[in-house]
């Protein structure tokens, strides 16, 4: 039935989903850590800084700095969680209850399936990027599986059945719907732009956007309207704070999360970090050139695995860059209301992406014009 | 019965099965849900027939935005298990539902030419050359969509897009008119 | 009569519509913050620095000479708000030739700091000056009888204070002048 060419074939696509997912999961569980400390230091504080590994802890001077930087605390706060009561209140609708953090944690691991994060250089010449899956479609398919993600967040709130969590959910529905509009239409001209005739682009494939920034110009410098428009929807989208309608936590205890407890809630919180992992991701596949160097700057490094790996080094370092001004906006900014929420999304972005939209349609068709 | 008839197999019975559950559960909210498996579902069936632009749009468009709206609206009424009342007009609406499933199974038989071709040669349907010299060879990519609804359906993609735009006013005005008859003028 | 002047304010330009800028003046400064000195006192190894005035845990001292200051007069005893102290009256132990007979002192002296407030009135109230509440802020135990202080403890950790009476010098110093009782 199944020949050994296509069994190796799939158990190497599971092993590549494995690591991306630990990838992944690293680096939300670190974005934690990042949150706590970016927020320590931008208050005066010190952050977490006691917790020690017995091993790696007494490396002499190495052993130190990690713990300074809090660098064993991520596994103690899974541990925690992990090893928490798990509470199920007796008013909830239980089997929602339970399948709530699923719903919420399987589309965020599964955007990145299609993430270009790097490209190889085969021994013939050719480039292949790395990713799990290439798919023609890949911007719509992040589109379509984050919007999934607001399920989670519903199904909390409503299974839980109580006011608070209730209210989170209705308030993340309402955000959810009002922000993947403007989203979408902001990324309508980057795919104008860059699937212009002649260059070769398939159409709304990351890699294809990556590779189109090369040397060239980063389309944040092209775009800057669509970008910034991006960027808002991508803060409403991961739920983050001017946004953080869903749990807003001085007016609604917890929001969706207020019931939940113990692994359950832990499962939120890595999912509302992975959110912010892969929205950072995209935005730098988007805008910030990739894994390509500067804007107008070809690539430094040899077309070897040294390059593969410079390439991934600096795709990371842009990603965690992002991460990082996630974290900053949060601890800037305070909380918008939520009929400020509403009124930025229908009667200010979206008619902006639509006339950016629109200009940038003339825009291509005038560069466009055969010259005659 | 090779792998993908396999999946084939397993998201068809979830695809029916989710829409069974969907018009069987008594409360809306669950219902909402089944309604989202079945249309993910379809969506997986779509990808099965490598019409990966389709099945993306239909996960973005329905599972994504009108049944967050759906669940939206459910919850905002909370509306319990006792919400949807029985309706008085049960037997026009059993009449209307026997007579849409007649005309399905009708067409069904009419247009799909069981008995001609060999059902799920698939492969053989997509190498037969195009019906009346269409130099666009018939394929699930993106710019096909794109080439197809802009050149030979512009029509009805203008007749669509002008009767969404007729019903969104439509809502406006309806919406605008019940606040200001509420006093708030 | 201060006339009211209705101040108008200034549109907002186009840029502080979009609130842009104020946004990145905003995380400007949260920027320069993170560079800035830190607060944070790592509580067990730093310990802050207690201020003169402090009102620690209630303690006994002894006066310069060693001796137990207090004659267990329970003045304390009775002001104390939440009835922390304890009090066992007892007389200065055989062998102390200058106060023998003449004082009082407590055979045991228990503050339960579960209940002390910290308040202080203890220390005003004492006429010999031999409670004090000093700069130990940290008391813990695990269980309830591990925080009630006996005399001992109170003793320990109110050491000897400087003090400007000499009441027992003085005493016999007047003795040797002819002057005593």
């Amino acid at each position: 039935m199944f020949d050994f060419d296509m069994l190796l074939m799939v158990g190497l696509k599971f092993l590549f989903a494995l690591l991306m997912i630990g990838a992944v999961m690293t680096m939300a569980g670190y974005s934690v850590l990042a949150e706590r400390k970016v927020s320590a230091w931008m208050q005066g504080r010190v952050g977490p800084n006691r917790t020690v590994l017995p091993m790696i802890g007494h490396i002499p001077f190495v052993g130190k700095f990690l713990q300074g930087l809090g660098m064993f605390q991520p596994l103690a706060d899974g541990l925690k969680f992990l090893f928490k009561e798990e509470m199920i209140p007796g008013h909830v609708n239980k089997f929602y209850y339970n399948l709530a953090p699923i719903v919420a944690l399987v589309p965020a691991l599964t955007t990145m399936t299609v993430l270009p994060f790097g490209e190889f250089f085969a021994e013939d010449g050719r480039t292949i990027p790395l990713m799990l899956a290439n798919l023609e479609v890949g911007i719509l398919f992040v589109l379509a599986v984050s919007s999934l993600g607001v399920y989670g967040i519903v199904l909390a709130g409503w299974s839980s059945n109580s006011k608070y969590p209730f209210l989170g959910g209705i308030r993340s529905s309402a955000q959810m719907i009002s922000y993947e509009l403007a989203m979408g239409l902001s990324l309508l001209p980057i795919f104008l732009w860059v699937s212009e005739p002649g260059t070769g682009a398939l159409g709304l494939s990351l890699v294809d956007i990556v590779n189109s920034q090369n040397d060239r110009a980063w389309l944040l410098l092209v775009q800057p309207l669509s970008a910034l428009i991006f960027l808002i929807a991508l803060f409403a989208e991961t739920n983050r704070l001017p946004f953080d309608m869903p749990e807003s936590e001085t007016d609604l205890v917890g929001g969706f999360h207020t019931e939940y407890g113990g692994f359950k809630f832990g499962i939120f919180f890595v999912a509302e970090y992975a959110h912010i992992v892969v929205g950072s991701a995209i935005f730098t596949i988007i805008f910030l050139g990739g894994w390509h160097f500067l804007p107008w700057i070809a690539d430094p490094w040899p077309a070897t695995w040294v390059g593969t790996l410079l390439g991934i080094g600096w795709f990371l370092a842009k990603t965690i860059f992002l991460i990082f001004f996630f974290i900053w906006v949060r601890w800037t900014i305070p909380r918008f209301r939520y009929d400020q929420v509403m009124n930025l999304g229908w009667t200010k972005l979206l008619p902006l992406a639509l006339i950016n939209l629109i200009f940038y349609v003339l825009l291509v068709t005038w560069l466009d014009q055969p010259t005659t | 019965m090779n792998a993908v008839d396999l999946l084939f197999y397993f998201f068809a019975t979830l695809s029916v099965g989710g829409g069974l559950l969907m018009i069987i559960s008594r409360h809306p909210v669950p219902a909402a849900l089944f309604m989202i498996i079945s249309l993910v579902s379809v969506a997986a069936l779509f990808v099965l027939l490598e019409a990966f632009f389709l099945a993306i749009l239909q996960v973005l468009v329905y599972a994504g935005a009108v049944m967050v709206l759906f669940l939206f609206i459910i919850m905002l009424m909370d509306v319990g298990p006792d919400g949807g009342k029985v309706s008085r007009i049960k037997l026009i609406s059993g009449l209307a539902g026997c007579l849409s499933f007649g005309i399905l199974v009708v067409l069904l038989l009419q247009f799909s030419g069981i008995g001609n071709a060999e059902p799920g040669n698939w492969q053989e349907i997509q190498n037969t050359e195009p019906v009346n010299g269409d130099s666009l060879l018939f394929s699930t990519s993106m710019k096909n969509f794109g080439y197809g609804l802009f050149t030979k359906y512009m029509l009805p993609i203008q007749v669509a897009g002008f009767l969404l735009l007729a019903s969104m006013v439509g809502v406006i005005v309806l919406s605008k008119k019940s606040i200001t008859s509420g006093g708030i003028k | 009569m201060a006339k009211t002047v209705v101040l108008q304010r200034k549109p907002l330009s186009l840029s502080e519509r979009t609130y842009l800028p104020q946004i990145v003046t905003g995380l400007k400064t949260t920027f320069s913050n993170m560079f800035k000195e830190k607060v944070t006192l790592q509580y067990p190894e730093e310990k802050p620095i207690i201020p003169k005035n402090y009102r620690g845990v209630p303690t006994l001292v002894k006066d310069p000479n060693g001796r137990e200051k207090c004659v267990s007069c329970q003045l304390c005893e009775f002001v104390c708000p939440p009835k922390a102290i304890r009090i066992t009256p007892g007389s200065v132990p055989e062998g102390d030739e200058e106060r023998e007979h003449v004082e009082k002192a407590p055979q045991e002296f228990e503050i339960n700091m579960l209940r002390c407030i910290y308040c202080g009135y203890c220390q005003e109230v004492c006429p010999e000056e031999a409670i004090y509440l000093q700069d130990e802020y940290s008391s813990s135990g695990y269980t309830r009888e591990e925080m009630i202080n006996n005399k001992e403890k109170l003793y320990e950790l109110g050491g000897t204070l400087p003090d400007s009476h000499y009441k027992w010098d003085q005493k016999k110093t007047a003795e040797d002048q002819g002057n005593g009782h």
